[in-house]
Formats: C-alpha cells, sequence, structure tokens
C-alpha cells in the first residue's frame, strides 16, 4: 500500500483524482462505473456523509487583502476498506455521490486495482470535463470582439 | 416592547394553506420545477446565493420557488438555512486570475491581451418583447463555437497597467492575515477592507446600486473606469486537515469587476489610479459593479479624501446594506406592538387632558379678570 501522505508525486495523483470525481455528478460517476463494470469494495463508513458549508475566500483586487467572499455547501464522507482510508470532499449536498467517491478513493489508492478504474472511469470523467470547458470556452470565443478601424480625413 | 400574546393559532395555521394554494397559482397551469428555475432565472438564483451569502444553486432555486420569486424573502431562507449547518473551514483563497472565462471586457482598454469577450449579455440587446418566448414550442438555438477556445490565463487588467507603476497596488498584507468573519465576530469601526468587502458581497443589490449611482452623480468625488468586468468558472480548493494537502472540490461560477478611478495624488501618494473591487456569485454584474464603486467610495478616508457623501461612510453603508438586517426591523413593524401603542396613546391622552385643563384654567382666570 503506497502512503498517500506522504509522498509528493503521489499525492498530486490523489489530488487529481479526487478534483475529478468532485466535478462528477452522481449520475455521471454511476454511468461511468457500470460502463466500466468496476466492482466496488465492500467499505466500512467512518464518517457518514455529511453536509456543511465552507467559507470561501477570495482578495481584494484579485492580488491583495483576503476576505470572506461568503459560503458554498460542500459535503465530506469517509470511508474505511481495510486499512485504508477513502475520502471525499465536494461542493453541493449530494451524500450519495459524496459515499461513492470515498469508496473510489479508497479503491483508487489500492495499487493493484488503481489502473483500470483510472483509465475506465477517472481519465473518462477527466475528458468529459476537459471537453465541456472546452466547449464553453469556444463559445465565448465565437463573442470576441474584432474590431476595424475606420480612418477619416487625411 | 415585546409581550407575548396567545391566540392567532388557528389563524396562523390557515394563512400557511393560503400562502400555499397562492404559491400555486391557477393549478390548471403546469407547476414550476426547481430544475426550471434554477437553469432557466439563473440571475435570479445568483442574487439569492449572493444576498444569502451561500452558493447552492439548488438550494437557491427552491427558494425562489418558495417565496414566490421574493429574492430578499429567498436570500432569508438560505440565511436561515445556513445557520443549521456545521462549517468544515476555509477555502484557499479563490484565484480570479485562473477564471475559465466565459465574459471578459474592458471599457478602459481596447485592445488587450485575451481581447474582448462579450459573452451572454443583454447589453447589446434591443429591449424590445421577444414573443416567441411566449409561444410554445420554442426551438433551440444553435451557438456558434469559435475553431480556438479563449487563451489559458488572461491577464487581470489594472495588473496591466500596475506593471507601470501607474495602479494603486493590490499586495497581500504582512503576513497575509486570515481575513474577519462578520457571521463569528460583529463588525468593528472602522472596518478593514477584509470586513468591507465581505459586508457588500452580501449587501443589497438594490442599496448598493442606489450608492454607486449617487457616486458617479457627484456624491461621491469618483469617475469609475469599468477596468474590466469577467465572468466565468473558478476551481474552489480546500485543504482538509484529515488529508494533509490540497484538493479542489468543484467549481463556481463568479462575476468580478475591477474600477479604476482617476486621483490626483496627496503629499504622501503620487497622481495614479485607484482601485475599486467588486465580486458577486453567479453572472451578477450590476452587483459586482456597484459593489466596486462603494468599494472605492469607502477608501476615501486611506485618500485623504473625506467622508462628505453618504457613499464615503463606511457605518451608514455597511450597516444598512444587508437586506435581511434591513428587511427584517422594516418589517418586524408589522408584529404586535399593542402594549407600545396602548402605552403612546394613554400619553397623548395625558398629554391633550392637560392642555385642556391648562386652557380651562387659563380662560376661567381671563374671564374673572375681565369681570
Amino acid at each position: 500500500m503506497d502512503d498517500f501522505r506522504a509522498n509528493g508525486a503521489q499525492q498530486e495523483a490523489r489530488a487529481f483524482w479526487m478534483g475529478v470525481l468532485a466535478r462528477a455528478s452522481l449520475k455521471e460517476l454511476r454511468a461511468a462505473l457500470s460502463l466500466a463494470q468496476v466492482e466496488l469494495p465492500g467499505v466500512e463508513v467512518v464518517k457518514a456523509s455529511e453536509t456543511g458549508t465552507l467559507m470561501l475566500e477570495a482578495r481584494a483586487g484579485g492580488s491583495g487583502q483576503r476576505f470572506n467572499a461568503g459560503e458554498a455547501t460542500m459535503t465530506r464522507c469517509v470511508v474505511r476498506h481495510g486499512e485504508t482510508l477513502g475520502f471525499s470532499y465536494a461542493l453541493g449536498r449530494d451524500k450519495d455521490k459524496a459515499m461513492l467517491a470515498a469508496t473510489l478513493d479508497c479503491l483508487l489508492q489500492d495499487e493493484e486495482r488503481r489502473g483500470p478504474v483510472m483509465s475506465k472511469v477517472v481519465q473518462p470523467l477527466a475528458d468529459l470535463q476537459r471537453r465541456k470547458r472546452e466547449t464553453e470556452s469556444r463559445r465565448a470565443a465565437a463573442t470576441k470582439v474584432e474590431f476595424f478601424t475606420m480612418v477619416r480625413g487625411d | 416592547m415585546y409581550v407575548a400574546v396567545k391566540g392567532g393559532e388557528k389563524a396562523i395555521a390557515a394563512t400557511h394553506d393560503l400562502v400555499a394554494q397562492a404559491r400555486r397559482g391557477n393549478p390548471n397551469v403546469t407547476e414550476i420545477g426547481v430544475k426550471q428555475i434554477r437553469e432557466q432565472m439563473k440571475l435570479a438564483t445568483a442574487r439569492v446565493m449572493n444576498e444569502g451569502s451561500l452558493y447552492d444553486e439548488d438550494l437557491a432555486a427552491l427558494a425562489l420557488k418558495q417565496s414566490q420569486g421574493d429574492t430578499v424573502e429567498a436570500a432569508f431562507l438560505m440565511r436561515a438555512y445556513r445557520t443549521t449547518l456545521p462549517r468544515f473551514g476555509s477555502s484557499q483563497p479563490i484565484d480570479t486570475g485562473a477564471m475559465a472565462i466565459r465574459r471578459r471586457i474592458s471599457a478602459a482598454f481596447k485592445d488587450l491581451p485575451g481581447g474582448q469577450v462579450l459573452g451572454p449579455t443583454y447589453d447589446y440587446t434591443h429591449r424590445l418583447f421577444d414573443f416567441t418566448l411566449a409561444a410554445d414550442g420554442h426551438q433551440p438555438v444553435q451557438v456558434e463555437e469559435a475553431a480556438q477556445p479563449l487563451d489559458i490565463s488572461m491577464p487581470r487588467v489594472p495588473d496591466i497597467l500596475g506593471d507601470e507603476g501607474l495602479m494603486e497596488a493590490e499586495v497581500a498584507p504582512q503576513g497575509d492575515p486570515a481575513p474577519t468573519d462578520i457571521t463569528r465576530d460583529p463588525a468593528e469601526f472602522p472596518a478593514g477592507r477584509d470586513t468591507r468587502l465581505q459586508m457588500l458581497a452580501r449587501g443589497d443589490e438594490g442599496f448598493l446600486l442606489g450608492l454607486a449611482y449617487s457616486v458617479q452623480r457627484g456624491f461621491g468625488g469618483n469617475h469609475p473606469f469599468a477596468g474590466e468586468i469577467r465572468m466565468g468558472e473558478v476551481a474552489v480548493s480546500f485543504c482538509p486537515e484529515e488529508l494533509g494537502f490540497e484538493i479542489e472540490i468543484g467549481d463556481i461560477t463568479l462575476t468580478e469587476c475591477q474600477m479604476i478611478n482617476q486621483f490626483t495624488g496627496s503629499s504622501d501618494v503620487p497622481p495614479q489610479f485607484t482601485r475599486g473591487y467588486g465580486l458577486a456569485f453567479g453572472q451578477s454584474e450590476r452587483k459586482a459593479m456597484s459593489m466596486a464603486i462603494v468599494d472605492r467610495a469607502l477608501k476615501s478616508r486611506d485618500f485623504g479624501e473625506g467622508a462628505a457623501f453618504p457613499a464615503q461612510q463606511e457605518e451608514f453603508v455597511l450597516y444598512h446594506c444587508d437586506t435581511i438586517e434591513a428587511s427584517g426591523f422594516v418589517e418586524h413593524l408589522k408584529l404586535p406592538h399593542y402594549v407600545d401603542f396602548q402605552g403612546e396613546l394613554e400619553l397623548i391622552r395625558k398629554i391633550r387632558r392637560e392642555q385642556e385643563e391648562r386652557r380651562a384654567k387659563a380662560a376661567a382666570t381671563r374671564e374673572g379678570v375681565e369681570a
């Protein structure tokens, strides 16, 4: 079992999949899992899915003094499989998704099972999220102003 | 004075039913769904999230449905719900520089790196009714997609001028301290910029808009330029203690406004452009612009400009911009004040009686003298 707390590269990999799982909807997660035919491990609930708030900080002018811009709802869940703890933190109030994402976090820490789950579940979800962002960006780009300068007189 | 009043339970139960019926309207018309509100009333849900100071589009949509579209009542529901939730912590400061931009304009610079991106805006519409929206079976619109997406990162406009040293710098104070939180500790005056921005971010759009307008009309001594307005999605990062490293937990939509103002300089500060900052949940341009103008007006003390106008008076602005507090205090007048009023009534009667007695006495004295 890898120690995902200590190792920088592994920490980065874990932060990546946790971010992808947090952004996915429950429906998307379930669809990806059923398509990939991933068998989920039986897990013990350590901290049941709970909804709370996160205070969102921002900076004055974008780069200056920190201030509290307002809160957002957020849901977290912790599960255990053997020695491994699986966590999930995501904006919103979807408790089923939190449980599923925490279970997947457990599974993804298992070196033997990580490969196929990454390639069949996490990567396709990440691609979906990237494509969605890119489409939004292309649509915005279509509204970019091309200026024409008129020269009058001499 | 408040006095416990018994009775009225039956009337109150009946009004709950009646308001539910009023909310539903004509039952022959299809009921509106929370998802429909979330998807099709985005600017309204954004306002509810801002003044409710809680980002959750589904809850804001539910709040709007439950309050029959009353944004103040809806914001109140958000604030009340928030108090029932535990606080898990604070996010890392949001980086609006890394925003996935859907709209970004500058009224100060024409040719800015990354370009002027109009995005979804009503600015260039003719404000003529589109009656096809009232007809059923409206066709979905095909939107254009450019061959290339926008630049991954676009510089914030004030930072471009900042490089020349002509712009007031926005840098974190020494040690980058954690901000004050008015939901935990009541605001103190004079307020820091952190307190001010938090209060303005929760403030009523209409109130801030009126104040911003007053500044522009001369009650604030500033001439603002919309240096930049940007809207899009930003990542929210959080470092859970039990995890020990930072993760992204989703994206939120934000509108950011950087107002720039001419400043002729003082004995301490050379002539330069000064800044006002606005940040709002969702697509909330009017709110972000108003906030930025008022933020700058409230800096008047820092620039030795005095505080002759309402928008420059911190306690006045910050104490009165909160929708929930303002409506709570104004609307509490609807609640029974029977004993208060009874007291006032007694007082007026007593004063009248005494006045009449004095008059009668004076008249009697006059009559005695004349006789």
